[in-house]
């Protein structure tokens, strides 16, 4: 079964006059078809650098190495007209920051209608009903006035159901959302999850969540990926990384998460330290700073990925349940 | 602020175009002042047996001479100095004018400065040449005017410049320190204001100086500006464009000059702008 | 929309008012009359032409005449051009003017922002500093070095275009002029477009549009032109300022027999009615371009009409 995204060794930097800057570190994951891929990691760890090349939206100064793989057709490099036959149609981002991922002065409709438009070459006036329709799929009030208002007219949970309606008007195969919620409003933040739990339900794609946030990603990944400076640190199946983590890193991350259920506490608890600057890649596990289980080994030696199909590592010392 | 100043320095000096365009810039100046001394002519003296001469080696008019055979390269020169030393002249009143009324306004504020701004407003509705071409027919042509008229140029964008900056240091703290130790309203403005909005007020009073120089070329092209026995390369242009298809070279020798200065002073300031613009790093 | 429009031109009546009537009394309070330069008349025949032509009435009269006129279209005889009244030079010279500017105009947006455009796609690379390099030349060379200068080239040596002068009609005659005018605006506009271009282009909208797989000529066209046009926009006026004041000098040197040759006239002949109707008809003309272009912002961003 070809998986629906395929990356391999995936390098991501940036060049800039005064050196270059990692963002990406040989980066290896895989999404099956219909598979909910939870991606948490701090800023600057490289989990939406690796979407962004897959998207082709990289700026003109990063350099990229590696492979993804689309439903088995690669997507670097690749001339711009062959990348747009499947992203926006097949292959579809949603992005963090809603007041301002939206085009201000194209009404909704437009904006919606536009990408039918483009990809499946219907006229502007079915595809305009077809927009109204996948508004309401997405629970967006009175759908046929929203189609004639312009972004500024609508509140961010809004704009937000527009832009996942956006993402799914071609049937994609893979919908990815940068950090979905980060922008909004608590209570709103679980109205979106909620819509992408039953969209995910009713269109069977697959999905990939973006977050800093492992609450976000908790109720709704199959399997999570944490990243930690530019690297995946540990590839494991939901309920074995919250059961049974095994990187040090993750354990901090559900540590510092703060629970409803769980004691009350005086403090919220935080991560000691930093995450290393972007740019430095060392021969060493980017955690050893800051891990209270760093032995020498950590300091010389980089740990690779190793594990099970169920749940992976890098990590020389991980923790045993 | 001396850190500022360094920065904008080292920027500029490795900006090619910048740098280039200063060597001309110096270049001109320096000749238009040695010039008497390297050509044995001078912009005055009529010479009636090289009239409309093509410029060439042979005679002394290296670059030719008018209908009335003086010496075109000198007469350029000359030109040259006037039209430098009015744009000089003329930048440092329009600044001190635009500085002042601006700063009075951002200060004061309420009404008064509602009032200064409105007036500033009606004055832009119309461009200068229509103003000054007014004031002509109202009071003839005067050397006075001119300078006026000239001086004119820019001290309205200066002076909203200036205002805007006044107005938000006026919000600052020492402000209100200065206020409170009693200091008078003309020293506050004087000592404290002035200082904090010198910044834009450079970049835009070196954007102001080829505006002047090219506005008095303007009028002086219209006949509406220096007058004879003086010439501007304005006045030469125009002298030029008459005679273009017998004698060419009376219009391209001021002409090139006039292009040059201008193109060198505008390179300067677009790089002394992107010089002490933070965010275009 | 509507009232968005009405609003404005409310406030734009006032500022015309406001500079007709500085315009007319200043001019009345000028020192010396529009007769003093003519050979010295016999005090008879200057007290005739004062009635003549309503000077000798009291100020306030004589405004509220002119106003009147105004209204009628009347711009008074001019005192110089003995046998013309102002309102028909304006109507001679008006439409030649008026093609000048425009064609201008048309120029200077129709190549500015395509260059802009261009030279923001192709951002850092030769045909960008190019591009750019010519537009520093474009804004610091005025039109009246650049028209004789292509005059020398296309008219003396190479005989394509003619120099001066003007036929009704005849593009071939306001080709160079057109040219040397539409030219400080056209290279002021790539400019603008390129930086504003590039700002937008940076925006997380159009981040957007090619994550959904528009082709390029959609992005830029449908989703980042009009944002970046904004600046445009804003120059518009002053475009139209400097092209009007460009237009003096131009229909000077070419010899096109348009108002701004009369105003320069005007001025030198000190022909009060004159220069004051052109003056109106300048003012009347800029304000009715900010007008506009206060209805193009709210059509460029919909976030102005609300």
């Amino acid at each position: 079964m070809v998986p629906t995204l395929s990356v391999d060794r995936l390098r991501v930097s940036f060049s800039h006059r005064r050196g270059s800057i990692e963002a990406v570190d040989r980066v290896s994951l895989q999404i099956a078809p219909a598979e909910c891929l939870g991606l948490v990691g701090e800023s600057g760890s490289g989990k939406t650098q690796i979407f962004m090349a897959a998207m082709g939206l990289l700026p003109g100064n990063a350099q990229v190495s590696g492979s993804v793989r689309f439903e088995g057709n690669e997507l670097l490099a690749v001339g711009a007209p062959t990348l747009n036959r499947v992203r926006g149609s097949r292959l579809t981002m949603i992005f963090q920051d809603p007041m301002t991922s939206l085009t201000p002065h194209l009404t909704v409709g437009t904006q919606l209608s536009e990408v039918m438009v483009a990809h499946l070459g219907i006229p502007w006036k079915d595809a305009r009903s077809l927009a109204g329709r996948m508004l309401e799929r997405v629970h967006v009030p009175e759908p046929k006035r929203r189609l004639n208002q312009y972004p500024h007219e609508l509140s961010g949970g809004m704009r937000q159901r527009v832009m996942i309606a956006m993402s799914l008007l071609c049937e994609p195969s893979l919908v990815i959302a940068d950090e979905p919620t980060t922008a909004l409003d608590v209570t709103i933040q679980a109205q979106i999850i909620e819509l992408l739990r039953a969209v995910r339900g009713e269109f069977g794609m697959a999905l990939v969540l973006i977050s800093h946030d492992l609450a976000v990603v908790a109720g709704l990944a199959d399997r999570i990926l944490v990243m930690y400076a530019g690297s995946v640190v540990e590839n494991a199946i939901a309920e074995e990384l919250f059961r049974h983590p095994r990187h040090p890193y993750t354990a901090e991350l559900l540590r510092c998460t703060p629970s409803v259920t769980g004691p009350r506490l005086d403090r919220l608890p935080t991560l000691a330290g930093q995450p290393p600057r972007p740019g430095e890649i060392l021969e060493a596990c980017p955690f050893a700073p800051r891990c209270s289980r760093a032995a020498d080994r950590c300091r010389v030696e980089r740990p690779q990925l190793e594990g099970s199909s169920t749940s992976q590592v890098a990590c020389h010392f991980p923790l045993i349940s | 602020m001396d850190g500022l100043a360094d920065e904008a320095a080292r920027r500029l000096r490795s900006n090619p175009a910048a740098v280039a365009a200063v060597a001309v810039l110096c270049a001109i100046v320096v000749l238009t002042w040695l010039g008497p001394w390297i050509s044995p002519n001078n912009s005055q003296t009529l010479d009636w047996l090289h009239i409309a001469a093509r410029p060439g080696m042979q005679s002394s008019h290296w670059f030719g001479t008018d209908r009335l055979g003086r010496d075109l390269f000198m007469r350029t020169l000359a030109g040259t100095r006037v039209s430098i030393a009015i744009g000089l002249a003329a930048s440092v009143i329009s600044l001190l004018v635009g500085v002042s009324y601006g700063a009075i306004a951002g200060y004061i504020g309420g009404r008064t400065d509602h009032l200064m701004m409105r007036l500033i407003e009606i004055l832009s509705g119309l461009p200068l040449i229509f103003f000054v071409i007014f004031l002509t027919v109202i009071f003839g042509r005067s050397e006075y005017l001119l300078f006026f008229a000239i001086g004119a140029v820019g001290w309205l964008t200066m002076a909203r410049i200036v205002r805007g900056q006044t107005l938000s240091v006026r919000q600052r703290e020492f402000i209100e320190a200065a206020i409170a130790s009693g200091a008078g309203t003309g020293r506050i403005i004087l000592r404290h204001v002035v200082p904090n909005v010198i910044g834009p007020v450079i970049v835009y009073a070196t954007l102001t100086v080829p505006q002047i120089i090219l506005f008095e070329s303007f009028l002086s092209f219209l006949g509406l500006g220096i007058q004879e026995p003086g010439a501007s390369l304005g006045t030469l242009i125009a002298e030029g464009a008459g005679e273009m298809e017998a004698a060419p070279w009376m219009l391209l020798v001021p002409g090139s000059f006039l292009a040059v200065l201008l193109l060198c002073l505008n390179i300067f300031g677009d790089g002394l702008r992107d010089a002490l613009d933070v965010k275009d790093a | 929309m509507i009232r968005y429009f009405f609003t404005r031109l409310a406030g734009a009546i006032p500022t015309l008012l406001i500079i007709i009537t500085a315009t007319f009394f200043l001019m009345r309070a000028a020192p010396g009359g529009p007769f003093d330069q003519e050979q010295t008349l016999p005090p008879e025949i200057v007290a005739n032409l004062q009635s003549a032509y309503g000077l000798d009435q009291p100020i306030w009269t004589q405004y509220g005449r002119y106003l009147k006129s105004l209204l009628h279209g009347d711009f008074g005889p001019s005192f110089k051009y003995k046998d013309f009244t102002v309102t028909e030079l304006i109507g001679q010279g008006f439409p030649v003017t008026l093609q000048l500017g425009v064609i201008a105009m048309v120029l200077a947006l129709s190549l500015g922002i395509p260059l802009g455009t261009f030279a923001a796609l192709h951002h850092n690379s030769a045909a960008d500093y190019a591009t750019m390099s010519l537009a520093v030349v474009g804004i610091a060379i005025p039109s009246f070095v650049v028209l004789p200068f292509l005059g020398l080239l296309f008219g003396v040596y190479l005989h394509w275009l003619p120099v001066a002068g003007w036929e009704p009609g005849s593009l071939r005659h306001l080709a160079l002029p057109v040219i040397a005018l539409a030219l400080p605006p056209l290279a002021y506009i790539a400019r603008l477009t390129r930086g504003s271009m590039l700002e937008v282009l940076r925006s997380h909208f159009i981040r957007t549009a090619f994550a959904k797989g528009l082709p390029l000529h959609t992005v830029i066209l449908r989703h980042a032109l009009r944002p970046a046009l904004m600046p445009v926009a804003s120059y518009l006026v002053p475009a139209v300022a400097s092209i009007m004041t460009g237009s003096l000098v131009v229909e000077t040197i070419a010899g096109l027999p348009g108002i701004g040759r009369y105003l320069v006239q005007g001025a030198l002949n000190r022909d009060y009615t004159l220069v004051l109707g052109m003056v109106i008809i300048y003012s009347t003309l800029l304000i009715g371009m900010g007008l506009l272009v206060d209805l193009l912002y709210a059509w460029l961003d919909p976030r102005v009409r609300h």
